[in-house]
């Protein structure tokens, strides 16, 4: 991406202002203001689809209006690069996934092509971020480098494949820094490990107010009752999603209070162990009018947005998550969440506040039941959760972060930095 | 840049508010129990200390905790032992000379908690303590105030950064562990004395910075209108 139009800059930070707020973009370009100029460069491996992409869609032109001369590029690669790229991935998240040698020649190849291309560009920027296994091997394709390298890690890589971590960390190592979204997801490594949490976009498809009108459709559309309550998961037909938990603990709670529940989720046709938890999911749904399982394409942002915009409350009964955006998005709409005790979710849920943390079935069950024979604690919850995300997980925070870990960067593993003039 | 240590406060000169921004970081250092905790306390630096009593508050947190450090929350969500997470939370930062006292209180209470209960020696959790540290990045805010009263309109919509910088962060800066307000305030000969005794009346560590903006705002409003 190159520098986009002035016009179009102050445009976009405009509209970000009317959502975030005038004084977060004020901080944000008085933090921003000893940066001004600094060359920066995003890579990663697709330039549409996948939450990294989204993230850069907005990051980079935001760094841009803020004076920052902030590119993003995109490495290329064969179907071997991807598929090894894939597993790679998989393998940090805790897969016993098994790489070739020639994979892994075809891997650094890649990167050593790539790097062609943009080595001038690397070596001559002050800041570059990698994001994600896929180019991390570029570093090592640029000696004279001159700017501060930083590996920007968006998996949950808790408990990475030892195997997987060993061979990988052997290219991060150099970095002058990493950035993960947990703590849990920090690793043995040489150099200072950034916790950046990740963020959501008002502004994007997924999450920008719609018309009234829109949410209404989607009774007729689906064939939701209009006169029931709706309770929704929205995620992938996962097992660590709990989506047999979900529908015992929506029966459960259904003995005493009549509701509707709607699972939806996005296809899962390259991924057979999620084809057969939908397939699970299918069968034990089969024949109740009240239960509608959703399969959406991938790119049904808008849809999702109606969906959560309906329902009355929101379930994300993860047994194990990473941060857990969909549990942001959420909030951001205003809903009370019921969450599985894990993760990222305790940082976004607080019992009684923001909604539940639950264990069990039986525990969502309960906090169903309660939330929906309190509509007014019910709203009073749905406030708090979008002031919350306002505050703390919206695109802004995520990328004041990034300024701040680029002046620390700057001025070593000093614990404080006091400027005295900015120009 | 520049880097150095000058006060925000300067008596006669006019107040320059500053702002300030957190950057979190892991020591690599984790706990799945008490006694791990314990070791991982002898260990880290006391920068991770501060990060856990006060650099909390500039990270993206629910403004109403139960408990106002981040070692007494997890005492209570993490192991859920009450008593300890009542004891840790009562350890009052500026009551030590540094924050290696304040270390030292904090292992105090673990090891107090380790002899009472051999429970707590050995209950393991399924949610790890991650000890962290952080890097602050002060920077002007561009606003200048020659007199106490010029601010008062201002307060409201200061910073979460620069609550943090003048109201917390100065207990640990400055030699007389005060606000940068009250060190302002005390420039102009004993005029403000009232008010300097109503900031004191704050307890600056139990709330969230929004709230301690409230009632810092609170504060200047009602001395500026019982003065009018």
């Amino acid at each position: 991406m190159e520098m986009l139009p002035a016009q179009f800059l102050q445009n976009f930070i405009d509209e970000y202002e009317a959502v975030a707020g005038r004084g977060s973009i004020e901080h944000l370009r008085q933090l921003a203001a000893p940066l001004k100029g600094a060359r920066v460069v995003h890579v990663n491996s697709t330039r549409e689809g996948g939450g990294v992409a989204e993230i850069l869609q907005k990051l980079v032109p935001f760094k841009q209006a803020l004076g920052l001369d902030a590119r993003w590029e995109v490495i290329a690669g064969d179907r071997i690069f991807y598929a090894c790229t894939k597993k790679l991935h998989n393998g940090l998240q805790g897969e016993a996934v098994a790489v070739g040698d020639e994979e892994l020649r075809v891997y650094e190849d890649a990167n050593a092509a790539n790097a062609e291309n943009l080595r001038s560009l690397l070596e001559e920027a002050d800041f570059v971020f990698i994001h994600d296994p896929q180019p991390a091997a570029l570093l090592a394709q640029c000696p004279r480098r001159r700017g501060k390298w930083v590996w920007r890690c968006h998996i949950d890589a808790s408990r990475p494949h030892p195997p997987i971590w060993n061979y990988l960390r052997k290219w991060v190592m150099p970095y002058d820094a990493s950035i993960f979204s947990l703590p849990e997801f920090s690793q043995a490594l040489p150099h200072p490990q950034y916790i950046i949490a990740p963020s959501i976009d008002p502004l994007s498809e997924k999450n920008r107010d719609l018309p009234a009108a829109e949410v209404g459709e989607l009774d007729p559309r689906f064939g939701f009752d209009s006169n029931l309550p709706l309770v929704l998961q929205v995620s992938r037909y996962d097992r660590f999603k709990d989506p047999l938990g979900v529908i015992e603990a929506c029966r459960m709670a259904r003995k005493l209070v009549p509701l509707q529940l709607v699972l939806a989720g996005g296809g899962a046709a390259d991924d057979p162990e999620g084809d057969a938890v939908l397939r699970e999911v299918q069968v034990a749904t089969a024949g109740d009018p009240h239960i509608h399982v959703l399969l959406l394409p991938n790119s049904a942002h808008r849809t999702i947005n109606a969906l959560q915009r309906r329902a009355d409350i929101v379930l994300q009964k993860s047994l194990r998550e990473g941060f857990g955006l969909t549990v942001t998005e959420a909030l951001w709409k205003g809903k009370p969440v019921i969450g599985g005790d894990t993760g990222g979710i305790r940082l976004q849920v607080f019992d009684h506040y923001t909604g539940f943390l639950v264990r069990t079935p039986d525990g969502a069950a309960l906090r169903i039941r309660y939330l929906l024979h309190r509509e007014d604690l019910r709203r009073q919850m749905g406030e708090r959760a979008r002031r919350f995300i306002w505050e703390n997980y919206l695109l802004t925070r995520h990328l004041r972060e990034y300024l701040t870990l680029m002046l620390g960067l700057l001025h070593g593993h000093q614990e404080r930095l006091e400027a005295i003039e900015f120009s | 840049m520049q880097i150095g240590n000058g006060s925000p406060a300067r008596p006669g000169n006019g107040f320059s508010v500053r702002d300030c921004a957190l950057i979190t970081l892991a020591t690599g250092e984790r706990a799945h129990s008490l006694k791990e905790l314990r070791e991982g306390l002898l260990r880290v630096p006391v920068g991770s200390l501060y990060h856990h009593f006060w650099g909390r508050l500039l990270r993206p947190q629910f403004d109403e905790p139960e408990y106002n450090n981040d070692f007494a929350s997890w005492a209570w969500r993490g192991l859920h032992d009450r008593p300890l997470a009542e004891r840790l939370s009562m350890v009052i930062p500026t009551d030590f000379d540094d924050l290696e006292g304040v270390r030292q209180e904090v292992l105090e209470i673990v090891h107090q908690r380790l002899d009472e209960s051999e429970l707590a020696l050995w209950s393991a959790v399924d949610q790890g303590f991650y000890f962290l540290h952080g890097q602050v990045v002060v920077f002007s805010a561009g606003l200048v105030f020659d007199h106490p009263a010029d601010i008062v309109s201002y307060l409201p919509s200061l910073s979460t950064g620069s609550v943090f910088f003048h109201f917390i962060d100065a207990r640990r800066r400055t030699p007389q562990r005060n606000d940068d307000f009250s060190a302002w305030l005390a420039g102009f000969d004993g005029e403000f004395a009232p008010l300097i005794a109503d900031l004191a009346g704050l307890d600056p560590y139990f709330s969230s910075l929004k709230e301690l903006r409230h009632r810092v705002s609170a504060i200047f409003q009602r001395h500026f209108a019982g003065s009018a």
